[in-house]
């Protein structure tokens, strides 16, 4: 039926792919952090329960199992009771129930409640981390991508002294773990020179809002964080970029090019256009690791994205919000995959000739 | 011999060969010339000299020792964490490509979705739930266990070329049953790429660790480097200038991966006559 437009049928092919590919995720997401068997309830009970006389802490802890879905209950709205056996003790759920209860949550767009932040839900801490993120990673990752890829292509065609001190620089940027690279320049930069601030988003003294004031002081914060993202993304790229390109070089038709004497910058982008292919699908492969690492780097400068949410939640042994912002990510890395091959779909020549890749190869 | 031989014209391999082999002794020798000690020494964050050449952390314990001891640990965990996902990812490289079939999609499926999950996500999950008994060699095995699938691609994509090769239909007309044909008339042609991919493991295992220890999800039982920079960002150091609470620990994550990095590449420039001038 599909078979007049090979792209759109691409990318409902991959589209499928990443839903199965989401509920597996999700799945993993829910199992995980139960397998090491403790009860969030016991937890919060151990911070919080202390000095309460039994009446209370029961009453308490049976609002918590509600509130979590540890235990059955019955009717909805105001009349939401606690199912209880015959020596009125609650009746716990099972795994797989609590499961599907998490699963119908999820589609709810509810993730639950914060231990820590009790009682706020884990969707509204996410929602104020997200665009922090976002504004830190989307730019970072296509700058970093842009920049490495054009310099890669760059070494590759020049060879010769560009490349000798470019090549060995690019694999030491990335050899950096990101979060050791962010420590050295915010003591460079902000503990040595003050030139940055060290952590934060903004300034203490500046309240968010659509002032000139709390923009130049987010810019101003944003620049290191920025710069220890994009220059290992950038090295990384690079690397892979020249040993592409020294690759296509030896092709014939850049051999032809030379020898009909185009332009040196024509050449290039011949080649560009070539070994970038390759250069996007394996962006989509590192994005997982290109987001992580970006988070660990948020919480390097203490950004207040979800890098930061994630490291308090983690402090605090708050599952939900762990479990809420890893599934945030999972999600955003799957999207953002999508996104990368239905741009394969438009650009790969062999995708718009409806034929297969990946296959046989 | 004439692989080496090539190898060792390479300055890229030459430098990546002495760090690594440089810190590897390091780590091996560093506990027998040095004595090491984990007890408090001297004040919190004492400045470097006075008989300790890195000075002291936050608890006055000496930064030398705990770093040969996060040097050990990182490295442990590099290679625990290398042959655990090298194996597994070779092992179903190689049979899903030369296997194909139905064992073949299988395999590559589950493959393509576990590699679009993040393994740091996957990482955090698990160690979050497991508060105690977080050990050094556990979570080596979970970086390796979660980290496998980008080789078992890259292998795959190795052993279906392979697939249609003359020496290998030889070899079937001949009777070789399977695990002979992939034992000796495959694994050899790989091994060298088997190899390269390895490597990179180990450099991924070494960083894996350093960031889930770096956000306080770090072994339990050790110091690893991750841990000595958790603690350092924890207390502030970072921010108050104390720069031997970080930059020796950075600066020997950073050598180990660039020497690996350093090895892979020369490796490759090697092995891949494309890569060559």
């Amino acid at each position: 039926m599909l078979k007049q437009y090979p792209t759109l049928r691409f990318i409902l092919m991959r589209g499928g792919w990443y839903f199965i590919t989401f509920l597996v995720a999700v799945t993993i997401n829910f199992y995980l952090p139960r397998l090491g068997k403790h009860n969030p309830v016991d937890i919060i009970m151990g911070k919080s329960g202390s000095g309460m006389s039994t009446e209370d802490a029961r009453i308490k802890e049976e609002m918590y199992l509600q509130e979590f879905g540890l235990v059955k209950v019955s009717g909805s709205g105001a009349t939401r009771e606690i199912v209880r056996d015959s020596e009125g003790k609650p009746v716990r759920t099972t795994g797989f129930e609590q499961f599907v209860t998490y699963i119908g949550m999820c589609l709810k767009g509810d993730l639950g409640t914060s231990f820590q932040k009790y009682p706020k839900k884990v969707v509204d801490v996410i929602k104020e981390a997200v665009p922090w993120t976002l504004a830190l990673q989307i730019p970072t990752i296509i700058c970093g991508w842009i920049v490495g890829n054009v310099l890669g292509a760059m070494a590759a065609y020049r060879r010769g002294i560009f490349d000798k001190v470019f090549f060995p620089f690019a694999l030491g940027l990335s050899a950096f773990p990101f979060f050791v690279f962010g420590m050295l320049l915010v003591y460079f930069f902000a503990v040595g020179f003050h030139w940055f601030p060290a952590m934060g988003g903004y300034a203490n003294n500046v309240i968010p809002s659509f002032s000139f004031e709390f923009f130049s002081s987010a810019a101003h914060h944003y620049v290191l964080p920025f710069f220890s993202i994009f220059l290992i993304l950038a090295g990384g790229q690079a690397i892979g970029m020249r040993s592409m390109g020294i690759y296509e070089l030896g092709t014939d038709y850049i051999k032809y090019a030379k020898w009909l004497g185009l332009k040196e910058s024509k050449v290039l982008a011949y080649l560009f256009r070539n070994a970038m292919l390759p250069q996007i699908t394996g962006l989509a492969l590192s994005l997982g690791v290109m987001i992580g690492g970006a988070l660990i780097t948020e919480m390097i400068f203490s950004y207040p994205g979800l890098g930061m949410a994630m490291l308090t939640a983690i402090q605090n042994n708050d599952y939900p919000m762990i479990q809420g912002v890893t599934l945030i990510i999972t999600t955003s890395v799957l999207i953002a995959n999508f996104t990368v091959d239905v741009l394969i779909g438009f650009l790969d020549p062999r995708v718009k000739a409806g034929l297969q890749i990946g296959k046989g190869n | 011999m004439k692989i080496l031989k090539n190898l060792l014209k390479s300055p890229m391999f030459i430098i990546g060969a002495g760090l690594f082999f440089g810190t590897l002794l390091i780590a091996l020798i560093g506990p027998i010339v040095y004595n090491m000690t984990m007890d408090r020494v001297g004040a919190q964050y004492a400045a470097p000299g006075g008989g300790y050449l890195l000075g002291l952390d936050d608890l006055g314990r000496d930064y030398v020792s705990l770093l040969l001891s996060g040097l050990r640990s990182s490295l442990y965990v590099g290679f625990l964490a290398g042959i655990i996902a090298t194996t597994i990812g070779t092992l179903i490289g190689i049979y899903g490509g030369f296997r194909g079939g139905l064992v073949d999609d299988l395999l590559n499926m589950m493959t393509n979705l576990f590699v679009v999950i993040p393994q740091l996500v996957i990482l955090i999950l698990i160690s979050a739930s497991l508060q105690e008994g977080r050990s050094l060699t556990l979570i080596g095995v979970i970086i390796g266990l979660t980290g496998w699938t980008w080789s078992a691609r890259a292998v795959r994509a190795q052993a279906s070329a392979l697939k249609s090769k003359d020496h290998i239909s030889l070899a079937k007309l001949n009777g070789d049953n399977t695990l002979r044909v992939l034992l000796v008339h495959i694994l050899p042609y790989i091994f060298s790429y088997v190899f390269m991919v390895f490597i990179i493991q180990v450099a991924s295992g070494i960083l894996s660790e350093s960031a889930i220890s770096m956000i306080g999800l770090g072994p339990l039982d050790t110091v690893s480097l991750g841990t000595i920079l958790n603690q350092a960002k924890n207390t502030g150091a970072l921010g108050d200038g104390v720069w031997w609470a970080f930059m020796p620990a950075t600066a020997t994550i950073t050598v180990i991966v660039f020497a690996l990095y350093l090895l892979n590449t020369s490796m490759d420039g090697v092995f891949n006559p494309r890569l060559r001038k």
